[in-house]
């Protein structure tokens, strides 16, 4: 044992758990105020036209989140898991997506679904217990919500290493991006992910929304180090990106994707953001974390900045935001009237989807049923 | 027809699926250069290739996450795990996500993905090298379970299993791995029968015995023996253990009024109980007595030296039937 490792193993009780890093340590391009900044890593080439096309996506996904909180408070959603605060990050990185790339999204991805072109109604027939998801992902290359912690981690990654067999790398070539949060980077799947495709040189990118809570447990119960400097010890880059700053999300995502296209394999992507709601519409977080941490974060919403900069270049006419607000109460309205009406499901269809072949032990248990419910219409009738 | 060891069987049957289907990939740990610990897949990364026979980091729960993903892409993968109790790091993704990704998606997804288990006892091994997980996968719908007993059966039913579109685990008898059988590897599998049906082995009208994977010899033997005592024991391979086949299996029962069930795994929520309360269920007016299980004890699998006491062997096999005669 060296010195050093003797002093680090004597001391390792005594240190504190990591620290929030400062602001300095993340890629910015858009300030809390709304000034724009500017990295040589990452240049981004940006019409005001494109700036307010992903103010009108964080506007819209906001609306989205805001809707379906009321509608769970109402008894119309069995749970919610809300987005608030991460709306950058996830707008920023599924706006940085080819239509021919594919997403693996968590349970909270709403923003990404929504830049992939998913219908805000399919997600709420998962939170209303309808389905468990339903969506063709093939159809938007937006894979279904996965609930256990970090398991589409390992699914990014060997789809990834189908696109390699599809000799579907290069140039033109498609990518994946994994989601998942602070907390899964402590599953065994997150690490086998990240050794899988370093080794097969995978093109896949984790974007990692650290958003600093895994419901109560704040991120120094998960790692000692910053996330994204976990990336080093796999063999592939690790970038840190202010996970409420949608250029530099998009910025970043953009390059690791291009890199990953190109054959140069996996990046690991920590945004730094913050979950500013609940973790779930079940959970309450006055319980664990402090009123004032959540003071801090509203000075760096995501959605402000961006209009700060918007409005202060002039980049937008009054009636952009006018619009924009009757474009998003009609979303509201729309998502709530869809919710309202949103039949129950069959009962049999219970028994569908199941196997893809015959199965007759499953057959004879949905006659059985069938025959069971038929029974109590019957009564009805007579 | 060509004599094969059960390990060369289901050898010519992955380089059959291989050559019929670009889309079929075999992936686990020392799967390519070695040919696997049991040799069952000798020579296909030789033929071909890395990019189609994958050595895989040594992660099971990475096998089978990534085959999930491969799959998703169109892919069909051969997932092994190299012994039966090591198959829980991969627990999780089988159950939760395997599993249940066709519902989950309301059909819209297929996961053409078999995991093959070498399983059970007898070869003298360490602890977590000899057991029989059967029943932890039997109770997860949108699985089909598989277990072969034979070279004939292993060369046929990891065809079919590779065809088929659900996911299926496939099960292989360690210790029957060097047993051999003349094989037909030159036709087709049309007349193979389909892997979802039961098979009866030997005809009998005394009892019937049921059992699959290793401890079919194990009851072949075990009816013979009976046969010279003057019982007539039927002896029926299930095969398939999700769904079972339950036709077979209460059509023999009704003719025989016995039943026994025989299996390596324990025997307490085991693969038998489910069999013993369908039986029950759809032939009680035809049972003479209570159908009776065999299998392992209440305990972890022993240490070698104890195995042949824990593993049901011809004599305990007879002892299960002879008490089906005393009620």
């Amino acid at each position: 044992m060296t010195v050093n490792d003797a002093g680090r193993a004597a001391s390792a009780d005594s240190l504190p758990y990591g620290g929030q890093p400062e602001s300095a340590e993340f890629i910015q391009l858009l300030t809390p105020e709304g000034e724009r900044v500017e990295n040589p890593d990452y240049p981004l080439d940006i019409s005001a036209e494109e700036v307010r096309g992903l103010y009108r996506d964080l506007v819209l996904v906001r609306r989205i989140d805001f809707e379906a909180i009321a509608l769970q408070r109402q008894g119309e959603l069995g749970i919610w898991a809300s987005l608030l605060g991460q709306e950058a990050a996830q707008v920023g990185s599924g706006r940085a997506l080819g239509p021919r790339d594919f997403a693996f999204p968590t349970y909270r991805e709403h923003g990404v679904a929504w830049c992939r072109g998913l219908d805000p109604v399919r997600l709420l027939e998962l939170f209303r217990g309808v389905s468990h998801g339903g969506w063709d992902p093939d159809a938007h290359r937006f894979h279904l919500y996965t609930i256990v912690i970090g398991s589409q981690t390992l699914h990014a990654t060997g789809y990834a290493m189908g696109v390699q067999r599809d000799g579907a790398v290069g140039e033109d070539g498609e990518a994946v991006i994994a989601y998942f949060g602070d907390g899964a980077t402590s599953q065994g799947d997150v690490n086998e992910a990240f050794i899988w495709a370093s080794v097969t040189n995978a093109p896949v990118v984790f974007f990692c929304q650290n958003n600093q809570w895994a419901i109560s447990e704040p991120l120094e119960r998960q790692s000692r180090q910053p996330l994204y400097m976990r990336a080093h010890g796999f063999g592939f880059p690790g970038v840190r990106v202010d996970g409420n700053d949608v250029l530099a999300c998009l910025a970043v995502t953009r390059k690791a994707m291009q890199a990953a296209r190109e054959g140069q394999g996996p990046t690991l992507i920590e945004a730094f953001t913050y979950r500013m709601g609940a973790h779930t519409t079940t959970d309450d977080p006055t319980r664990y974390r402090l009123a004032a941490e959540l003071e801090t974060w509203k000075l760096k919403d995501p959605i402000e900045r961006v209009k700060a900069y918007l409005v202060r270049n002039d980049l937008a006419e009054e009636s952009f935001f006018t619009e924009l607000d009757a474009e998003s109460d009609r979303l509201g309205a729309r998502i709530r009237k869809a919710c309202r009406e949103m039949p129950d499901p069959d009962p049999m269809a219970i028994f569908e989807n199941v196997y893809v072949e015959p199965n007759a032990l499953l057959e004879a248990e949905r006659d059985q049923f069938s025959t069971y419910l038929d029974a109590f219409e019957e009564e009805v009738i007579g | 027809m060509t004599r094969l060891t059960l390990s060369r069987a289901l050898n010519e049957g992955l380089r059959k699926a291989l050559e019929n289907d670009p889309k079929v990939l075999i992936m686990g740990e020392d799967v390519g250069k070695l040919g696997g610990v049991f040799r069952v897949t000798d020579g296909l990364q030789k033929d071909f290739g890395e990019a189609r026979v994958v050595d895989t980091p040594l992660a099971e729960s990475g096998i089978v996450g990534t085959a999930i993903g491969l799959a998703l892409r169109g892919y069909r993968p051969v997932c092994e795990i190299q012994f039966d109790g090591f198959v829980f790091p991969a627990f999780d993704q089988i159950t939760t996500q395997l599993a249940k990704m066709r519902y989950r998606s309301l059909g819209n997804v297929t996961l053409p993905v078999v995991i093959r288990i070498p399983c059970g006892g007898g070869i003298g091994a360490v602890e977590h090298h000899s057991e029989s997980p059967e029943a932890l996968f039997t109770h997860t719908g949108g699985l089909r379970i598989v277990a072969c007993s034979d070279p004939v059966d292993a060369y046929a039913m990891i065809q079919q299993a590779i065809s088929c579109d659900d996911p299926v685990i496939f099960f292989e008898p360690k210790r029957r791995y060097w047993e051999r059988a003349e094989v037909d590897i030159a036709g087709g599998l049309d007349a193979a029968l389909p892997m979802n049906e039961a098979k009866t082995v030997v005809g009998g009208t005394d009892v019937t015995l049921l059992c699959y994977g290793p401890m079919v010899k194990t009851c072949v033997a075990a009816s013979a023996a009976a046969a010279d005592e003057g019982r007539s024991v039927e002896v029926i391979d299930l095969r398939s253990l999700a769904p079972l086949d339950t036709e077979t299996i209460f059509e023999s029962v009704r003719r025989t009024g016995r039943c026994v069930v025989a299996h390596e795994a324990p025997v307490i929520s085991g693969l038998g109980a489910e069999i013993a309360a369908r039986v029950t269920e759809e032939c009680f007016y035809h049972l003479e007595a209570p159908v009776l299980r065999v299998g392992g004890f209440s305990t972890p699998y022993p240490p070698s030296r104890l195995e042949e006491h824990y593993v049901p062997d011809l004599d305990r096999v007879l002892d299960a039937v002879d008490r089906t005669f005393g009620y």
